[in-house]
C-alpha cells in the first residue's frame, strides 16, 4: 500500500474524532506510518455485525414478551454478551445460567442470584424481572 | 503524580505499549521492529470457539507472548503480576506511580468510555500504560489513540477486570532490568526463523495451511450454513484482518516495515527485496477483503456460490505466495 493510497473513508470513528494508524510506503519505498479515516470494506463489516446483534436483541426481547425465556436473555444480548461470557461475569456455571433463562426458574431464583445479574447488567432487581420490555 | 512519559501512537496496542516503555526507559525501538522481534505475525484458525457468534482467526500470536518474546530476545527482564482481588491490583498500581514507573496494563475494551460505541466488544486483550495519577484520576496513554486519556479508579477497575475469554485478571507488567546496550542483530534472526517456523508448521490450522483450511471452509459455509450466517462469518473474517490493531492487511504491512528496517540494520539486501514482496501480499489481502465486502454488502440478499469460490481461490492464492515467501525468508537469514 502507498501512503497516498491509504483509505480516507466516511467511518464509525468519525463520530469520537478517532483515527488510526496505517503502515505504507512512501515515493521513496520507504516504510512510514499514515493515519486513515476509516476503509468501506471493514465499515461495512462492522455495521453488518452491529446490525446482527440489534437483530438478536430485538428476537430477545420478543421471547421475553411471549414469556418463552426470562429477561435475563435479553439483557445478555443487549450487552453484546454470550452465554460464556455471561456465566464468568456473574460467577456462575454456564449450565446454570442456561437454567436461569427458562421464565418457570427465574421466578423462583433468590434475590442474592437475582442481585449478582442486576451488578451485572447495571440495573435494578425490579428492573431485571420486568418483562414488560 | 505524573510521569514524564511519551505517548506515540501504534497501530497495535501490544506492540505500542512495549515500544512506548522502552523509548521511556532510554531504548529507542520501532513497532515494527518489537512486532518482528516478538515474532507477532501470524495466521490462525481457532477451531471450536466463537466470538460474536461467528469462528475466529488470527492474524498475530497471542495476546502478551510478542513482549514476553520481545524480551528474551533482546536480554531485558519484566515483571508481570495478575490478582484475584482488585483492591491489591489498585495498591499495586499505586506503589508503582509513586515509584515514578509507568506499568503497561492488559484490560477489556467493553467498558473503555473513549472508544467508539460501536467498536466496544468484549475483547480482553487491549493493552495501554498508565503513566500518572492526578486528583485520583488514572492518566492513560492507550497507544491506539491519537493522544493520551484519563479513566476514573471505577473505570479503571472495571476494564482491568472484565471478565470472559483472556480474562484480564489485573495483569500489570513492566520492565525491571536491561543490559547495557540492546542487541538487536540476534534477535531479529531468531524473531524472523521463529515466523518462519509457524507460518509453515505442519498443523492444518497454523500458518499457511490454516488460510488453506480457511479457504476451503468459505466454499463450504453457503451450502452448510446458508448465505447469511456465510456472509457473517466471511465479515468477521475481514475484521480480524483490518480491525484497529492491524496497521492494515492483517499486520502484513507492519512485518514488512519490519523487514525493512532489519535489512537496513543487517545490511541485508534480501531482507529488503523481501520486504517489498511482503508489502505487495499485503495488497493481496486488502483486495481480499474488497472482494469479499461485495460480497457481504447485502446482508441477507442470496450471492451465487461461485462469488464464494472466488474468495476462497484468492485466498488459496495468498497461501501458496506466504508459503514461497516464507521459504525464501528461512534462507535469506
Amino acid at each position: 500500500m502507498k501512503k497516498n493510497e491509504v483509505p480516507q473513508d466516511k467511518s464509525n470513528l468519525e463520530s469520537a474524532n478517532f483515527k488510526e494508524l496505517c503502515y505504507a510506503v512512501d515515493e521513496n519505498g520507504e516504510y512510514t506510518t499514515e493515519l486513515s479515516t476509516g476503509w468501506s470494506p471493514k465499515t461495512i463489516a462492522l455495521n453488518n455485525a452491529i446490525e446482527a446483534l440489534n437483530e438478536r436483541i430485538s428476537a430477545s426481547k420478543q421471547r421475553v414478551k411471549d414469556h418463552k425465556v426470562s429477561p435475563l436473555e435479553y439483557y445478555m444480548e443487549l450487552h453484546k454478551m454470550d452465554l460464556p461470557i455471561l456465566a464468568s461475569y456473574v460467577g456462575i456455571w454456564k449450565w446454570r445460567v442456561k437454567r436461569h433463562f427458562r421464565p418457570a426458574v427465574f421466578k423462583n431464583l433468590n434475590n442474592k442470584t437475582l442481585q449478582k445479574y442486576a451488578d451485572v447488567f447495571d440495573i435494578t432487581i425490579e428492573e431485571l424481572q420486568r418483562t414488560d420490555l | 503524580m505524573e510521569i514524564d512519559f511519551k505517548h506515540k501512537q501504534a497501530a497495535h496496542c501490544e506492540n505500542g505499549v512495549v515500544a512506548n516503555l522502552m523509548t521511556y526507559n532510554g531504548f529507542t525501538v520501532s513497532e515494527p521492529m518489537v512486532f518482528g522481534i516478538g515474532s507477532g505475525l501470524l495466521f490462525t484458525y481457532i477451531p471450536f470457539l466463537k466470538v460474536n457468534h461467528a469462528p475466529v482467526v488470527s492474524y498475530r500470536a497471542m495476546p502478551g507472548i510478542i513482549f514476553t518474546r520481545f524480551a528474551t530476545r533482546v536480554g531485558i527482564k519484566i515483571k508481570r503480576e495478575k490478582f484475584r482481588n482488585a483492591q491489591t491490583a489498585k495498591d499495586r498500581l499505586d506503589e508503582n506511580l509513586q515509584r515514578n514507573n509507568p506499568v503497561g496494563l492488559q484490560v477489556g475494551v467493553y467498558n473503555l468510555p473513549y472508544f467508539p460505541d460501536e467498536y466496544r466488544f468484549h475483547f480482553n486483550a487491549h493493552n495501554m500504560v498508565v503513566y500518572g495519577k492526578r486528583d485520583g484520576i488514572y492518566l492513560i496513554s492507550d497507544p491506539v489513540m491519537e493522544t493520551v486519556t484519563s479513566l476514573t479508579e471505577k473505570e479503571l477497575e472495571k476494564v482491568r477486570f472484565a471478565k470472559g475469554a483472556f480474562a484480564p485478571k489485573g495483569h500489570i507488567y513492566y520492565p525491571t532490568a536491561f543490559p547495557e546496550q540492546l542487541q538487536l542483530e540476534k534477535a531479529i534472526i531468531k524473531g524472523i526463523k521463529h515466523t518462519c517456523r509457524d507460518m509453515l508448521a505442519p498443523v492444518p490450522v497454523v500458518g499457511v495451511k490454516g488460510i488453506r483450511k480457511i479457504a476451503k471452509l468459505i466454499r463450504k459455509w453457503p451450502k452448510a450454513k446458508g448465505t447469511k450466517i456465510a456472509n457473517h462469518y466471511l465479515g468477521q473474517i475481514v475484521r480480524m484482518q483490518e480491525e484497529i490493531g492491524t496497521g492494515g492487511g492483517g499486520f502484513r504491512y507492519i512485518y514488512a516495515a519490519f523487514l525493512q528496517e532489519a535489512g537496513k540494520l543487517l545490511t541485508n539486501n534480501q531482507l529488503l527485496e523481501l520486504s517489498k514482496e511482503m508489502t505487495l501480499i499485503g495488497d493481496q489481502w486488502r483486495d481480499f477483503a474488497v472482494e469479499a465486502s461485495r460480497i457481504y454488502k447485502n446482508r441477507s440478499n442470496s450471492v451465487a456460490v461461485d462469488q464464494y469460490d472466488h474468495v476462497a481461490t484468492l485466498l488459496e492464492d495468498i497461501a501458496n505466495k506466504e508459503e514461497v515467501f516464507f521459504k525464501k525468508l528461512k534462507k535469506a537469514i
